[in-house]
């Protein structure tokens, strides 16, 4: 679960990170009148940076800078309503800007293939990392934290010498890495990314210029299946941006993910319920969705699905793919009979059942006049055409 | 001969008296696999699968009363990784760990455990593994096998069931069928199943079944061109429509910053010497012409 740069920020400072001060508006009002309290605290500028999951929002003009009261509400009412890869921007982060030195990248990952928390650093910052890693691979510094003893002094001291940093900032750098991993393990994070992590030079409190890191910006992706027993975390999700068929799928335990298409797919099992969305691209289809309604689902779990499939209007025919083992076919047959039943809408569906139960499946679904498939590779043939027969280019 | 299950396992189930773990057990028990024991804490001296099978509080009394040399857990997220520990530390070298969403960073404590003791785990969130005619340790529906000389190893489940039934209905059988589970962190890979088959003699060819996500498949792929270069080797992706930064319901199944794409995995194994399937039904075919008989 990604969750927004404000929440991602309140979870570093809880770990002791040093971040900027932040308040998020929803409203021009609101982002106002938290710039003036900036202004009177003697910031020189805020930067006003929309709250969207999504990235590339510098680009599509969702961070502004402003040095007056005027230019606060002239910036939050352009962000505020504004869309980001087609996500509207309900709320804003108001903040005091820090005056960037340099600035550089600080990660921490979940790596696959060494099994191992991977902190990477890198001196070009304030840039997408994958950029970087495309251009220039050795520009990003990795050291491997071992799974019970954590990332060691020496390898944080490593990288923040490989970065260029001297002095003071060797120390502070360390903590931030060393915090970065703490976040990670206290929050169950599968990311925690700090970009950028800046050099910033501002007046202390006898009013003479230091300069000290600062992590601007963060980003966090939680471990779904952690969440269970991280209550608060979870309020963190962000319902603004939510599909609720995302949040219908989620009630249902289905795992759901809306596409172009328009062959609407329901399968049991993730990685045939990829499968078939290929058979279906392959048979001169689009699939509208992927769908996999997990193991040894019941009716009352198909009739949520199919409500989930027939909730898209684009969808134009139905396949559904159950490959029997813990799921018992003619369960999924009267779960499907049942939902035909009721719904508004009549959609060609194609059903294929094989496994546990399979023939009382077929008699039922036989009895009912549902059209069957005994192959996966007719089924999304029949689907296919079923949608071409309805109209409109599959 | 056969891979990580046999007629040398001697089972013990992790969870034996829950509704997934009793279920499971019953159908392990049919296919034949040699079920010795059960263990669920607190529920030590009862017997399970219709007394068939003794059930004690911890692992430590199952290994000591039956000799119990292989594991599977069925035991739901929250307790599997303290299962999976106690395997390990009561010298169980083989586990399997059915259980789905244990958090990543639990697995990677757990992994690192399960390396130093020198034990093997396979999974979590995996069906398992069958050696047709001999055992099945898992969920993988008995039905679907016939005995032969193909091993299959696959991060799914329900795909794995279509391939290897496409498989069993045009004849030809499976030395043993492995599903390694579908989250990031797992403990046993790709590459590690192609290791063992190729040190199997009744192995003569395999079947990689991958999906989107990591770089295991390409992992696998090198590994095997180096070593496997003379088996029939036939491979299958699944997601190849799949869109990028979505997780397709596994929990390592998602595409990122551009990498871990079906595109990518299939250039690797074709560079390999896999013949790669469109569709899981093509697979047969594809093994025939790689010259199994």
């Amino acid at each position: 679960m990604k969750i927004q740069e404000a929440d991602a920020k309140q979870l570093l400072r809880a770990q002791g990170l040093p971040v900027p001060p932040g308040t998020v508006a929803r409203s021009v009002s609101e982002a106002t009148t938290a710039a003036a309290g900036y202004f009177a605290d003697g910031a020189a500028a805020v930067v006003i940076k929309a709250q969207v999951l999504v990235g590339g929002r510098g680009k599509a003009g969702g961070v502004k800078l402003a040095r007056t009261r005027d230019e606060a509400e002239a910036a939050a009412s352009a962000i505020l309503g504004m869309s980001i890869k087609g996500i509207v921007v309900r709320k804003v982060l108001v903040g005091p800007a820090a005056e960037i030195v340099k600035e550089f990248y600080l990660g921490a990952i979940i790596d696959r293939a060494s099994r191992r928390i991977i902190v990477m650093a890198s001196a070009e910052g304030g840039v997408e990392i994958e950029e970087v890693a495309k251009r220039d691979p050795s520009a990003i510094l990795r050291e491997s934290a071992h799974p019970h003893l954590g990332l060691a002094d020496w390898q944080a001291r490593k990288l923040a010498f490989g970065l260029g940093l001297a002095g003071p900032h060797v120390k502070a750098f360390v903590a931030i890495a060393h915090g970065l991993v703490r976040t990670m393990l206290a929050d169950d994070a599968d990311l925690v990314e700090v970009n950028p992590l800046a050099i910033a030079r501002e007046r202390d409190a006898e009013g003479n210029l230091v300069e000290r890191l600062l992590c601007l910006d963060a980003k966090i992706v939680l471990d779904d299946s952690a969440l269970p027993r991280h209550p608060d975390l979870e309020a963190l999700r962000d319902l603004d941006e939510e599909d609720p068929a995302d949040v219908e799928a989620r009630t249902h335990d289905l795992s759901f993910i809306r596409l172009d298409g328009t062959i609407g797919c329901m399968v049991n099992g993730a990685g045939l319920a990829m499968t078939t969305m290929d058979l279906v691209k392959r048979a001169g289809g689009e699939p509208a969705n992927f769908l996999d309604i997990g193991g040894g689902a019941r009716a009352d779990k198909v009739a949520a699905a199919m409500r989930l499939i027939l909730d898209d209007p684009k969808v134009l025919s139905i396949l559904v793919n159950i490959f029997g083992g813990i799921t018992r076919g003619d369960e999924v047959a009267k779960g499907l009979i049942a939902a035909r039943s009721r719904q508004e809408r009549d959609v060609p569906m194609v059903v294929r059942i094989v496994g546990t139960n399979a023939d009382e499946a077929q008699r039922l679904l036989r009895e009912a006049r549902f059209q069957t498939a005994a192959t996966l590779d007719e089924a999304a043939e029949m689907a296919v055409a079923a949608a071409k027969a309805v109209g409109g280019a599959a | 001969m056969s891979i990580l299950v046999g007629r040398e396992t001697r089972l013990v189930v992790q969870g034996i008296t829950g509704r997934e773990g009793e279920f499971h057990a019953r159908q392990m028990q049919a296919y034949g696999t040699n079920i010795v024991a059960g263990t669920t804490p607190g529920k030590g001296g009862q017997r399970a699968l219709d007394g068939s099978v003794p059930v004690f509080d911890t692992v430590a009394a199952a290994v000591r009363e039956t000799g119990a040399n292989t594991s599977v857990v069925y035991v739901p997220s929250a307790a599997a990784p303290d299962s999976i520990l106690e395997a390990v530390g009561e010298g169980i070298r083989t586990i399997f760990c059915i259980t789905e969403g244990i958090p990543a960073l639990d697995m990677l404590r757990i992994v690192e455990v399960v390396r130093e003791a020198g034990a093997r785990l396979v999974g979590p969130n995996c069906p398992g593994a069958t050696s047709p005619g001999r055992a099945k340790v898992g969920i993988i529906p008995g039905s679907i096998h016939r005995e032969g000389r193909v091993g299959v190893v696959s991060r799914s489940g329900t795909l794995t069931y279509e391939a290897v039934q496409a498989m069993t209905d045009a004849g030809i059988g499976q030395s043993t069928c492995i599903g390694i589970g579908g989250d990031p962190i797992i403990g046993t890979t790709h590459t590690d199943v192609l290791r063992l088959f190729a040190e199997d003699p009744e192995t003569d060819a395999i079947v990689l079944i991958g999906e989107i996500g990591g770089s295991a498949e390409e992992e696998a792929a090198a590994w095997a061109a180096e070593h496997m270069a003379s088996m029939p080797k036939v491979a299958f992706i699944a997601g190849r429509t799949a869109p990028e930064g979505k997780r397709m319901g596994h929990a390592g199944a998602i595409i990122s910053g551009g990498s871990g794409t079906a595109a990518a995995k299939v250039t690797a194994l074709e560079a390999a010497g896999f013949l790669v399937a469109d569709t899981p039904t093509e697979i047969p075919a594809l093994l025939r012409r790689a010259g199994v008989r």
